[in-house]
């Protein structure tokens, strides 16, 4: 049965440990964004040994790219993204400390076998819900890679952002679940 | 002769793309409401509730219903009997796309296809827009447009077939493309399929078969019938909304069938998500 959680950011081995594919999560505290132009550029900085824009231990990365916000606004849409584009470069993230990450669609075994092994969570958001979570994100801050416009990486403050947890720690995954229990062969 | 203004044409095409961006149209919506009604996976509904949600909030606060606010894409019919002053009907319609996209703050998606550099600072503002152009009789400009998401577009197939693949062939072809997509298109979807014709026939087919309201029934009877099958078939993968397991994975199966070659059996698979953002007017 799915459980639900409000957690704060940074998360936890402990923490993470305890989510189950299926529960849903409200996430409160900082985000940050990145889509695949970004994370070629953070997985090269930690290659050529340099610190990165934010501190990975414990966090979340939001895979989005969003509409630019209107006056008066922090930030426009901003639903998820197919996420398998990301897939060569989260396992390298997920070694590192990174905990959570925001996206839609499946993810391949490199990824779902860095969950594992280093604790991390893959969450889905809704995709096409862009004006619905882009209102749950109260502040936004571009503080890296400005040049890539909407694939620039922001810092995001999020309340009760809602997630469903799709691969956790236990090598589950709801994709597969879910439509196994639907599917008429 | 009729005159139409370049500056007209500007005009309605800005005004449409802004629109389109927070309002998804009446045979979407009902769509979707029709899928929450019959869905039986108690995720998936719940996820059709909050997409319910979603367009609710897009259309009353005019925030564009996804963050993917797509590359333009024009299906467009000039009457035989029009001229148009003051510029050319291509640089009007992506005149009118830079300034809805301008103006209505929604996302530059335009890009180079290696380097990924965006194209709002050179080429335009999410520019160029896709044009499909076409002539026929009369005195008006008919203009079929949507914006199209990558997500959807990302698991889109074309295969040219040897006859005997038959319709079980085609059947086959597009319950793969759809199981194989799984969540990542955003479902529940819209299918289009193109078949016959040459192979770049079949593919603009299936781009144009996604402009079809929602709902509408196939002229072509034969069509209908393996539209339904086909939708069938594919709501029997479970993949439900977003990928959670559920009964409703498609909304629709449109078909546009062409005479073809003796040779070949032309299929495209073009899928459209659930944020079928598409309109159609005449000036």
């Amino acid at each position: 049965m799915s459980k639900t959680y409000h957690l704060t950011t940074p998360l936890s081995d402990e923490t993470v440990e305890k989510l189950q594919s299926g529960d849903i999560v409200y996430l409160s505290g900082t985000i940050y964004t990145a889509r695949d132009a970004a994370h070629k550029r953070l997985v090269d900085l930690l290659d050529a040994g340099k610190e990165l824009p934010f501190d990975l231990k414990g966090a979340v990365i939001y895979f989005v790219g969003p509409t630019p916000p209107k006056p008066g606004d922090p930030i426009g849409s901003a639903g998820p993204t197919t996420s398998y584009r990301m897939d060569s470069y989260s396992p390298r993230l997920i070694a590192e400390g990174l905990k959570g990450m925001i996206g839609k669609g499946k993810r391949n075994k490199d990824v779902t076998d860095a969950c594992e092994k280093y604790k991390a969570v893959y969450f889905g958001a809704t995709g096409g819900a862009g004006a619905l979570l882009g209102k749950q994100i109260k502040s936004a801050e571009v503080i890296a890679y400005e040049e890539l416009g909407p694939e620039a990486v922001r810092k995001l403050e999020v309340v009760d952002f809602p997630v469903t947890v799709v691969n956790d720690t236990h090598g589950n995954d709801l994709y597969k679940i879910g439509r196994e229990q639907y599917e008429v062969k | 002769m009729r005159e139409i203004a370049y500056e007209e044409i500007v005009k309605n095409v800005r005004d449409i793309i802004v629109y389109s961006a927070s309002n998804l149209p009446e045979d979407a919506l009902n769509a979707m409401k029709e899928a929450y009604e019959n869905e039986k996976s108690p995720v998936s509904k719940e996820v059709l509730k909050q997409l319910l949600e979603n367009a609710d909030i897009a259309s009353s606060e005019a925030r564009p219903l996804c963050q993917d606010t797509g590359l333009a894409v024009f299906f467009v019919k000039i009457g035989a009997d029009v001229k148009v002053v003051g510029g050319l009907l291509k640089d009007a319609i992506n005149e009118g796309t830079e300034k809805g996209y301008v103006e209505g703050y929604l996302r530059a998606s335009t890009c180079e296809p290696f380097s990924r550099a965006n194209l709002k600072d050179t080429v335009g503002y999410n520019l160029p827009a896709i044009i499909h152009l076409d002539i026929v009789e009369g005195d008006k400009i008919e203009i079929e447009y949507a914006a199209k998401g990558g997500g959807s577009e990302n698991v889109s197939r074309a295969r040219v077939f040897p006859p005997a693949a038959g319709k079980q062939g085609v059947i086959d072809f597009v319950r793969e493309c759809i199981s194989d997509a799984g969540p990542n298109p955003c479902p529940p979807l819209t299918v289009g399929v193109g078949i016959g014709g040459t192979f770049e026939k079949a593919v603009i087919s299936s781009k144009h078969a996604l402009f079809r309201n929602i709902g509408s029934v196939n002229d072509d009877p034969e069509m209908a019938d393996l539209e339904a099958t086909i939708k069938d078939e594919l709501n029997k993968l479970g993949i439900g909304t977003m990928g959670m397991g559920g009964t409703e994975t498609v909304l629709a199966v449109h078909i546009e069938a062409n005479p073809c070659h003796i040779a070949s059996l032309p299929v495209s698979v073009n899928v459209q998500c659930h944020s079928s953002r598409h309109t159609h007017i005449t000036i």
